[in-house]
């Protein structure tokens, strides 16, 4: 499969008061044609950031890129100036916000901020972009789409600001869509509405699509593939069936088990992670995870994992990967 | 795979919850005033106003003393003196010392400022946080009175007051008039402070757990509305000495011997015609530079109060 | 839309009852009377004067007869100035401060929010520190010393701008400029805050992701935002506006109403200084209803609000 964005060994920093924070502290991860790689992790660890950072929508400063490279369709975005990103958003690539409730311009009509980017990318006449507007209105199940294009965002619920900011992402029918937890800040039910959505127009309009979300719920039936990350690394990826069936690092197989389900008995509690990720003004010299880990090693501390191959798609950084580690402690995994 | 062999079969021993826990690092936690003057520290504008208010204060208590002159003393052989090393600040038509009279006039700016501004505070958080708990009827009503009051603009009020009152001790009807409408603002902002603490999360949780409201008044509501109480307070001050110098200048003011820099900038007005500008430049530079020093110290403060723009 | 209008006009008639109540009774609680003063009267005159100006009758009297007058759109007459009416000076003088606080306004809505919202753009970098600078001085040099600087160091070296008097074009510049700092100087400032917060928003990192311009995400989005709590303190500007053309137009001497009000305050011509009071009150509050009528228009999310706030 001809993969559409390649992002390398990429690291990100902030600059603040106290010294420089890595956000992002060398991640490998590619999407390919049409296909949907979500971005899983608990907030601040550097998810958000990445998504930002391939639109160069990232605050610089205090944000810089500290190396790597983001190649999309093999060019390399962060040697683009300011002129050819511009050509590149909302035409190229999209992205779609966390929260609908301000992400919409308040004192602009709905119909003009979805067709804004389309007027500049593709020169339409007045005319042209309304009948677009609409369209686009319709093609996200919004009703009434004619009445709606004239009015404002506080008109709108937060599901349907949701769906007018996919059309607004999708109007130009870029070649990937970024979508930075679209479903946070929306009910349950609407939730699954705007999934649906988002896969039924990828299939139109073959289109990737990077999702980013702490909820892996949302991930199990959108995605292909997963990636987990933590303090700013990818910890472990593979298949989406790789993830939930047989995950490797202890990161990923806590994250699942802290989803509650259905089966659960009611007097069964729900499995928090305890501690917070690391504070990555001084990031940890070993695996970040160490300190609430509860399978660490001695290594752990101060020696950072290595990635381990554990089949074609699927891979994780974890020293219980090692062959020594399974030496000392026995050969069975212990389940977490 | 290569290099296995070189970790020892030590390192992969599991380690216990307590092991870890002992070598923790943490950013250094820094407490919230203290972080506010560090932060107000780092603003050389915001810290220069400062020194001059200091500077301000203290010259205006000490200053009238220094070169021997007194405010109300005429010496009509030395009128319309420009500076010079008996008079540092030069002599106006009277032959009154203008550096005596500059501090004597700095005092009572000064004081005006503080009086203001402290009894618009005082007005303010009782009115302001009355209306904030009180029900929502009084709540609207309250703030409906203050909205009509502060539509009055201040100054014609003051105006009217010191013509009215202002023909014996004008100082105390000064401070009065000013803040008979000054204290909207402060109150304004207490109460919307209030309503919002009231609604926050942890007020509630505090009430769930038995607080109150006095308490929730005292442990909540008071630290959290602190920091843009006292920028407001600091921002009060130059408004009334503004104000102050502005009436003095319509000669409405304080009445002679006393003089403040706004009656100075007056009397200065007068020289200016026949060529003495000195007589109006230092009390306009002064009252400018205090002006300035309030306005920036205040900017700082409000700055380094809020923790979004910590750096 | 139409209640929350019908409800400001009525609060307004009530504070502007409540300014001419106030007034009224802070004016006839002067201790003694203006005619005291005048102390070889013959006998009779000082009756004579009481019952003109109807001074004899009792204070509810008094009371409800200026309020009819008032109704009428007569400020009554002068103490002092035995020909005009306040109603003369009024028209004689407020065109002249109207044309000046007017031209005053439109040189602080042109560079104030300019000047803020370059500031904003360029925040911690040199034009952010010089916009404010500018912004703080004009903040903290009050109209008066501005106009006697302007006097000092423009008028009396430039030919063609005169010291003082009223007249030309060229009378108008160095006043307004000098009334203008102040409300320009706050524009400023409040338009880097305001665009500061909007650029922080949510929606202009959409705009910025739709791959528009720098200057459409500047313009389109930003500030038109940002304006909006500037258009909602035009009403205090006003305010300031008027304090401002007091002094001003003491300084260079210009025949506005500023100019009859305060030294109808120095003569204590009770009548003058009540009428002017009143005409003021009235001129802002309609002000500050019309800013808040207009912000109904600017801002979208106001109108389906069923009540103001």
């Amino acid at each position: 499969m001809e993969n559409i964005l390649e992002i390398k060994d990429l690291k990100i920093s902030f600059k603040t008061f106290f010294g420089e924070v890595e956000a992002v502290r060398g991640i490998n991860f590619d999407v390919g044609k049409k296909e949907t790689v979500a971005i899983v992790g608990e907030s601040g660890c550097g998810k958000s950031v990445t998504a930002n950072s391939i639109m160069q929508l990232l605050p610089m400063p205090p944000a810089f890129f500290k190396g790597g490279e983001i190649l999309f369709n093999g060019e390399n975005l962060l040697n683009k100036t300011e002129k050819e990103m511009q050509k590149i958003r909302g035409n190229k690539i999209s992205m779609v916000f966390q929260d609908p409730m301000t992400s919409l311009n308040p004192t602009m009509r709905i119909g003009d901020q979805i067709v804004e980017g389309l007027k500049k990318h593709r020169k339409l006449t007045a005319k042209e972009a309304e009948k677009k507007a609409i369209e686009m209105l319709e093609l996200v199940s919004v009703p009434q789409p004619e009445k709606r294009v004239k009015q404002y965002p506080h008109e709108f619920s937060g599901g349907m600001r949701q769906r007018v900011m996919i059309a607004l992402a999708m109007v130009c029918t870029p070649e990937l869509l970024i979508a930075d937890e679209p479903t946070t800040a929306l009910d349950v039910t609407v939730q699954a509405q705007i999934l649906d959505l988002m896969k039924k127009l990828q299939d139109k309009l073959d289109m990737s699509i990077i999702l980013i979300t702490h909820d892996l719920g949302v991930v199990a039936d959108m995605s292909d593939r997963i990636v987990v990350m933590y303090a700013g690394q990818i910890v472990e990826s593979g298949l989406t069936d790789d993830i939930f069936k047989n995950p490797h690092h202890p990161y990923t197989k806590r994250l699942l088990a802290s989803v509650p389900s259905l089966d659960m008995s009611k007097d069964e509690p729900l499995h928090a992670i305890d501690g917070t990720p690391p504070d990555l003004y001084i990031p940890p010299k070993g695996c970040a995870f160490y300190d609430r880990c509860d399978r660490a090693l001695k290594i752990c501390k101060d020696y950072m994992p290595e990635s381990t191959q554990h089949s074609d798609t699927h891979c994780s950084s974890c020293w219980l990967n090692h062959p020594m580690a399974q030496k000392v402690n026995g050969t069975e995994r212990r389940e977490a | 795979m290569k290099e296995e062999m070189s970790y020892s079969e030590d390192l992969f021993m599991p380690v216990s919850k307590e092991e870890k826990n002992a070598e923790r690092i943490h950013r250094p936690s820094i407490k919230y005033w203290a972080d506010v003057w560090r932060r107000l520290k780092m603003n050389k504008l915001a810290m220069s106003g400062l020194i001059i208010i200091l500077l301000f204060i203290i010259m205006a208590i000490v200053g009238t003393k220094i070169n021997g002159f007194k405010y109300y003393e005429q010496d009509l052989n030395v009128i319309n003196q420009k500076p010079n090393l008996v008079h540092w600040f030069g002599t106006d038509e009277l032959g009154r010392d203008l550096f005596t009279r500059t501090w004597f006039g700095a005092r009572y700016s000064i004081l005006i400022g503080f009086m203001a501004a402290f009894l618009d505070f005082l007005i303010g958080v009782i009115y302001g946080g009355v209306a904030g708990m009180a029900n929502r009827r009084v709540d609207s009503l309250m703030m409906r009175i203050a909205e009509i009051i502060y539509s009055i603009p201040y100054l014609l009020v003051v105006i009217l007051l010191s013509v009215v009152f202002g023909q014996g001790d004008s100082l105390f009807v000064m401070i009065l008039a000013m803040s008979l409408t000054g204290w909207v603002p402060m109150a304004i902002l207490v109460r919307g402070q209030v309503l919002q603490l009231k609604e926050s999360e942890y007020a509630m949780a505090s009430e769930s757990l038995g607080a109150t409201k006095k308490w929730i008044l005292k442990k909540h509501i008071i630290p959290n509305t602190l920091g843009p109480i006292l920028v407001n307070i600091t921002l009060a001050v130059p408004t009334a000495i503004f104000a102050e110098a502005t009436l003095s200048f319509l000669g409405l003011g304080l009445q002679p011997p006393k003089s403040s820099l706004g009656t100075l900038a007056n009397d200065g007005l007068a020289g200016l015609a026949v060529g003495n500008g000195y007589q109006i430049l230092i009390p306009a530079v002064f009252i400018s530079l205090i002006m300035f020093s309030f306005n920036v110290l205040g900017d700082g403060l409000r700055d380094a109060l809020d923790p979004r723009l910590r750096k | 839309m139409a209640k929350y209008i019908i409800k400001r006009v009525a609060i307004s008639l009530v504070t502007i009852w409540a300014i001419i109540t106030i007034t009224f009774i802070l004016m006839h609680s002067v201790p003694g009377n203006p005619f005291r003063s005048e102390s070889k009267m013959p006998p009779g005159v000082y009756e004579n004067l009481l019952k003109k100006y109807g001074l004899d009758k009792p204070l509810p009297e008094q009371y409800t007869i200026y309020l009819k007058r008032l109704l009428k759109g007569d400020f009554g007459e002068s103490m002092k100035s035995r020909v005009e009416t306040v109603n003369d000076m009024i028209n004689r003088g407020f065109p002249v401060s109207a044309y000046l606080g007017l031209q005053a306004l439109i040189i602080a809505l042109c560079f104030g929010p300019a000047l803020g919202v370059i500031a904003a753009l360029n925040q911690n970098k040199w034009p952010d520190y010089l916009s404010m600078v500018i912004a703080i001085l004009g903040i903290s040099v009050p109209s008066f010393i501005m106009g006697t600087i302007f006097i000092q160091f423009l008028a009396r070296n430039i030919s063609w701008l005169p010291i003082a008097g009223w007249g030309t074009f060229a009378h108008t510049i160095l006043p307004s400029l000098a009334l203008a700092m102040m409300p320009l100087a706050y524009i400023a400032r409040l338009m880097r805050s305001s665009m500061l917060e909007i650029l922080g928003q949510d929606y202009i990192k959409t705009a910025k992701s739709k791959g528009i311009s720098k200057s459409a995400v500047v313009l389109k989005h930003a500030v038109r935002n940002a304006i909006l709590p500037i258009v909602s303190v035009l009403g205090t500007l006003v305010s300031n506006l008027l304090v401002g053309s007091f002094v001003v137009e003491k300084i260079f001497g210009i025949p506005g109403l500023g100019m009859s009000f305060v030294s109808s305050i120095s003569n204590r011509d009770y009548t003058l200084i009540m009428g002017t009071t009143i005409f003021y009150a009235i001129i802002l509050i309609v002000m500050l209803l019309l800013v808040d009528i207009a912000y109904v228009f600017v801002d979208p999310r106001i109108k389906l609000t069923k009540e103001g706030r």
